[in-house]
């Protein structure tokens, strides 16, 4: 660990009845209506989910994406504790509690999107589970890396409670939980992108690639960066406490590295496979190839210079763009740019919108719960150096 | 500074174990062809010529799998469903050109073509399938779905080339459906209903070997000329009578399209035009499982990567830190 010397986490405190968290709450009543429907009516009930697009934006949406969101824990676990970064230790709690809460509800949210699901357990059942698909190694993984992370956050249940013997011992070994935090990521995020493999020439040549694990986890570990800068942000306007901008800067600088070598190997891709020319067709897929495109590179634009890295409102802009980018490469790749014949078309419907905002309200909600009661984030006095 | 400098060397590492990952999977290593077709594979020879659109095989299809009719008339009088759904495994669909005037002619013409599942030497959808619900059989090759092992993920219906497994969206205990070229008919001697009840022998069930063989004769015919056609099983009851060789398209629609596929097809117009895009000879899920074995064959690369996280996390995290 560096020499620097931090504040330790304590609770924010203050109120959990909020114009926030009660908007949030009723959010989440919504949702949990919508999907009692689902339960009871099936899947047609209430999303639009047809035969020519059987994942709608709650696969698309709350898992994809959801758990892209939720890579701020690991990226910043690997800066810190594989690539020795002290200085951004402040950082690892508050992004593992968001990791925590975006991967279990990722995990939950699947259970909604399920036909039969009943049967869920088989995918991790030997005799059921096939190692040649995709999704075999993505559940795999994104189940052990739910257990790894409440086991690399629970030191903040056990602060609180007092049980200083157990955190100990459980310190002792901690480093492999937090080796273990880095490999299955990496793992199911770039599967994340194999998924669409086998889904051939339904796939758009500007998405369908070899290449597809490199560009997914590349983009996950970006958009992890970014989201720390967005969270971070938002702790800071919502809780009134001071940027950490001393951080914040140095870490924008990481993420724009990462960022550029995600856009060298993306481009890249496309100009081996010859593909690059179907971007400059009048297409839908071209145009949201371009937007797609002008939310990773314009960052580098935003945050290029030193000064600019120091400018909270930049940080925050460049950090926003960066997420939209990653939310427009999995949109198009699994949706926009998938077409499985002529006649088919798909557009969320409002109840499933409804429980994805119903899913991100429930972080925002434990979020806020649990910053104000346990030891989180940074204590303030010390961090405003 | 000293610490930047590791990290732009780890960041470096990272880049060169990457470029190693994508090198290696664009490499042979691990590369895996397409699968081949099972020796006693079954299948069907569907030849659009033939075909007078009676629908006799759509109706037969509903029966022996016990499927209700769906409707698209405001009527509802009978089944007309549209395309294949979740309880409907085959339909034959209309090509209409122009006036429509000449059957099998692309142009001021009309054609008919049969939707069902092909059952892939080399299927998406079983490739796809995380809990072996979708299943080729080693022996016949049929592809089969087992509705007691499925999730309900629908990986299977997004992967699908040809779009034929298809899910129950309007029930809370919906299954996926699909043609299982009637393998519950076997064993009672039976062959597919579709191919039993085709009056013309536009549907011909029999072994893909032998079903492959007479395609090749019927392009070699002169069209026009008359010849004799086969009906119901190929290699079965005798029930064959003359008719007249149609202006084939000299394709086999099936023998090579994503690795070949059991069922396989004539037709006069191209088969663009009647529903059948042109695919690549390689598989999807060939391709998908190289990725996935060569990435994750013996776990090797996951156990190296770990092993190298964990030496990095012990030398950084100390157990006596008193915060994580």
């Amino acid at each position: 660990m560096s020499a620097q010397q931090h504040a330790a986490p304590t609770p924010v405190g203050g109120k959990l009845l909020t114009p926030v968290t009660l908007t949030a709450a009723t959010l989440i009543v919504v949702a949990l209506a919508i999907i009692l429907v689902r339960f009871v009516f099936g899947l047609g009930a209430v999303t639009n989910l047809n035969d020519g697009y059987p994942w709608g934006l709650w696969v698309v949406g709350d898992v994809v994406i959801g758990s892209a969101f939720a890579c701020g824990g690991f990226s910043v676990a690997m800066l810190v504790y594989i690539f020795n970064r002290g200085e951004y230790h402040p950082l690892v709690r508050p992004a593992l509690l968001a990791s925590l809460f975006g991967y279990t509800l990722a995990g939950v949210g699947v259970i909604f999107d399920l036909g039969r699901w009943w049967n869920f357990w088989h995918i991790l059942t030997p005799g059921y589970a096939s190692a040649n698909s995709v999704m075999f190694e993505v559940a795999l993984c994104i189940s052990l890396y739910i257990v790894v992370m409440w086991i690399e956050f629970s030191p903040t249940f056990m602060e609180k409670w007092g049980m200083h013997e157990k955190r100990k011992k459980l310190n002792k070994v901690m480093f492999f939980f937090i080796a273990l935090g880095t490999v299955l990521p990496m793992m199911h995020q770039s599967s994340l992108g194999s998924l669409l493999v086998v889904m051939g020439t339904q796939v758009h040549p500007l998405w369908q690639s070899m290449a597809l694990p490199l560009i997914y986890l590349l983009s996950a570990i970006t958009i992890g960066y970014a989201v720390i800068l967005f969270e971070s942000c938002m702790a800071a306007a919502g809780f009134r406490r001071q940027m950490e901008t001393h951080i914040l800067t140095p870490l924008s600088k990481v993420m724009l590295g990462m960022l550029a070598v995600f856009l060298v190997v993306r481009v890249g891709d496309l100009v081996v496979r010859g593909a690059l020319p179907r971007a400059f067709e009048g297409s839908l897929q071209a145009l949201m190839f371009w937007l797609e495109m002008a939310c990773f590179i314009a960052p580098l634009a935003l945050l290029g210079k030193e000064t600019s890295r120091r400018n909270p409102a930049r940080l925050f802009v460049g950090a926003v763009l960066l997420m939209l980018g990653g939310v427009l490469l999995r949109i198009n790749s699994y949706l926009v740019g998938y077409e499985t014949g002529d006649g088919w078309h798909y557009f969320p419907s409002v109840p499933e919108m409804l429980v994805t905002f119903g899913m991100f309200a429930i972080e925002v909600f434990g979020y806020i719960v649990i910053t104000r009661r346990f030891p989180v984030l940074a204590a303030e006095d010390a961090a405003a150096h | 500074m000293t610490s930047r400098r590791n990290f732009l060397k780890g960041t470096l590492a990272g880049g060169a174990a990457a470029a190693a990952v994508s090198v290696s999977v664009s490499g042979p290593a691990c590369a895996r062809d397409n699968n081949p077709q099972p020796e006693g594979a079954l299948g069907l020879l569907y030849d659009a010529t033939l075909c007078v659109g009676c629908k006799a095989c759509v109706a037969a299809c509903k029966e022996v799998n016990g499927n209700p009719a769906e409707f698209s008339t405001p009527e509802q009088l009978w089944d007309t469903p549209l395309d294949t759904t979740a309880k409907t495994f085959n339909v034959i669909k209309m090509f209409r050109s122009g006036t429509m005037e000449t059957k099998d002619d692309p142009d001021n013409g009309y054609a008919f073509m049969k939707t069902s599942c092909l059952h892939c030497n080399d299927p998406s959808c079983v490739s796809a399938c995380p809990v072996s619900a979708m299943t080729k059989d080693p022996v016949t090759g049929i592809v089969g779905y087992d509705a007691d092992a499925c999730i309900g993920c629908r990986y299977c219906v997004a992967a699908c080339p040809f779009g034929i497994p298809k899910y129950d969206y309007s029930s809370a205990t919906g299954k996926i459906g699909k043609c299982e070229l009637c393998r519950h008919r076997l064993p009672e001697g039976k062959y597919a209903a579709c191919a039993e009840v085709c009056p013309t022998g536009a549907t011909l069930y029999g072994k893909v070997s032998d079903l492959k063989a007479e395609a090749e004769r019927r392009l070699s015919l002169k069209p026009g000329t008359k010849t004799v056609f086969q009906r119901g099983q190929l290699g079965g009851k005798d029930q064959s009578y003359e008719n007249v060789v149609g202006h084939y398209v000299q394709h086999v629609y099936g023998e090579k399209e994503v690795g070949g596929t059991q069922v396989i097809k004539l037709s006069a117009v191209p088969f663009e035009k009647v529903g059948h895009k042109p695919l690549p000879e390689r598989s999807a899920s060939s391709k998908s499982e190289t990725l996935q074995h060569t990435l994750y064959g013996g776990l090797v690369m996951p156990l190296a990567v770990l092993g190298v996280m964990t030496y990095f996390a012990k030398r950084n995290v100390k157990p006596d830190d008193d915060e994580l």
